[in-house]
């Protein structure tokens, strides 16, 4: 029985049994809540269809948030993604990430994955998956299961709070756990999946947390984009071979000490960075009335 | 922790502490009631007050209160189905040194004019701590099923309570007791493992000195697979 203190500890035990790690956690975390494995791919299918209707809702061109600062950027890169220079997969990506970021702004329904301000980043490497690459629902569940395995170890090693460890805890834990799944859905091996989360997780160190108004939307909503590529990229990347020279462990643990020793004003106070700048100011004076 | 913890919870956005958790403060606030509630009194300090408009915490409170849980597809008409039916509800933004920043007090009338009073903290990832509850010092979060028990501070009153409960095979997990004044009114707060069964609430309720056992049933989103 794994005890998610490490992403090595998952490793071994997939390629021990020779099953992937989806397989590994759907085993496993069946057994720790006390249901069937059916029960659980079941919950799991039910959290899918959140995310599919939270991306086809987010997808419109008249959603704003609340506080009406953000929305319809969704919309905006879905009619653009023939043109993309990224390609039509990465191009649907950015587009699902942003559509789920604003739907969350906008009061809309999600699954937290892991957080709500990073809820963008799951479905935007699955959901694709399944439109353009035939991936099938029964696999995307799986491939959501190996992404919450890696969660699992981020979440009791370092830290999946934007409170604790700045933005790099949410989005770059997201797109860490991305990365793993993609990485299985395209057949790749336990091991090439912690490859793919440290490069992600490397790519996002340091990324601090600096919410304009203090809301959920600027810059949230454009880095559950960024996220997903970066988790697209780490998994091309460990798909092609490419080896992580820090093991993935090792990064959590870094990522988790960068993160306490951020100063408390880039750690979701709206403090410091973007929400400290003149633009940042003035719309937190705008929405509020106070500075 | 489990997996469903990270692939989940299934919410309203957009903040796990500004409206999930802003949402069980609600639920448990009526839960502590018991019955229909008629006005709500809603008092915001620290973040809740300053941003509580951006993130909708407004209506994830009056969305507990109406008896919703975080993932309601209503919870952000709240303010509206409050209205239609009949829950006046009023918010006031104070300031309140030494609590913890995203904290609510909630003060709940229900229709024979019994009321409740809890200060909640929304302490991150939807997880809250009620702090204190009809004035008295608290610590519980809800997630697991708890007895709140107001009781005359005498001897014996805690060891017949805790013989009750294991006889009913229960397990406690947390026990905490407040005692402003020694002989006064004191209060148990006891989170358990699993449900008891209501004969032993009543046979709680039957002892010298207890004057009320408030049963919070765990909240049913946390058994993972809801």
């Amino acid at each position: 029985m794994p005890d998610y203190t490490s992403i090595e500890e998952l490793v071994t035990l997939a390629q021990k049994q020779q099953i992937s790690l989806g397989k590994l956690v759907l085993a496993d975390q069946s057994a720790q809540l006390e249901i069937t494995q059916e029960a659980l791919l079941h919950t799991i299918d039910q959290r899918l269809t959140v995310m599919e209707e939270a991306a086809r809702n987010g997808l419109r061109e008249d959603i704003r948030s609340t506080s009406g600062l953000t929305g319809g950027d969704g919309w905006r890169m879905y009619t653009y993604e023939q043109n993309a220079l990224s390609g039509p997969f990465c191009a649907k990506a950015v587009a699902i990430a942003l559509a789920v970021a604003e739907h969350n702004a906008a009061m809309g329904r999600i699954v937290a994955s892991p957080t709500a301000g990073s809820c963008g980043i799951l479905p935007g490497a699955i959901l694709p998956m399944m439109a353009l690459h035939g991936v099938s629902r029964q696999d995307a569940c799986l491939a959501l299961l190996c992404a919450g395995g890696i969660g699992l170890v981020i979440a009791q090693k370092a830290t999946i709070s934007g409170a604790e460890g700045g933005c790099q805890a949410e989005c770059g834990a997201a797109a860490a756990m991305a990365s793993a799944a993609l990485v299985e859905l395209c057949g790749g091996s336990p091991r090439q999946c912690a490859h793919a989360v440290a490069i992600a997780l490397k790519n996002q160190l340091g990324l601090v947390c600096d919410p304009v108004a203090g809301l959920v939307e600027v810059p949230c909503i454009k880095r559950n984009a960024g996220g997903v590529m970066c988790a697209i990229t780490a998994a091309d990347m460990a798909l092609a071979g490419i080896q992580s020279v820090i093991p993935a462990d090792e990064v959590v643990q870094a990522m988790g000490e960068v993160g306490a020793s951020l100063p408390c004003s880039l750690r979701e106070t709206a403090q410091g960075g973007l929400a400290a700048t003149p633009t940042g100011l003035r719309l937190a004076e705008q929405i509020f009335g106070t500075r | 922790m489990n997996v469903l913890d990270i692939i989940g919870p299934v919410m309203i956005g957009p903040s796990s502490s500004h409206t999930a958790g802003a949402c069980r403060i609600g639920y448990i606030s009526r839960s502590l009631l018991a019955q229909e509630p008629l006005e709500a009194l809603i008092d915001l300090t620290g973040s809740f007050a300053k941003t509580y408009r951006g993130h909708g915490t407004d209506r994830a409170i009056v969305a507990g209160i109406l008896g919703m849980q975080p993932d309601d597809p209503r919870l952000p008409n709240s303010l509206e189905i409050a209205r239609e039916q009949g829950l006046r509800y009023q918010f006031r933004t104070v300031a309140m040194p030494r609590v913890h920043p995203n904290t609510a007090v909630i003060r709940l009338t229900g229709q024979d004019g019994t009321s409740v009073e809890i200060e909640a903290a929304s302490i991150g990832g939807g997880n809250v701590l009620v702090t204190r509850l009809n004035g008295m010092e608290s610590a519980f979060a809800g997630q697991c099923d708890t007895l709140i028990i107001p009781h005359r501070d005498t001897p014996g009153v805690i060891a017949t309570v805790s013989q009750i409960l294991s006889f009913s095979g229960a397990n406690i997990g947390n026990f905490k007791l407040t005692r402003p004044a020694k002989g006064r009114l004191a209060m148990m707060t006891i989170e358990l493992d699993s449900a008891v069964p209501q004969e032993t609430i009543h046979a709680l309720r039957a002892l010298p000195n207890v004057e009320n056992v408030v049963y919070l049933h765990a909240n049913p989103e946390e058994n993972g697979h809801a």
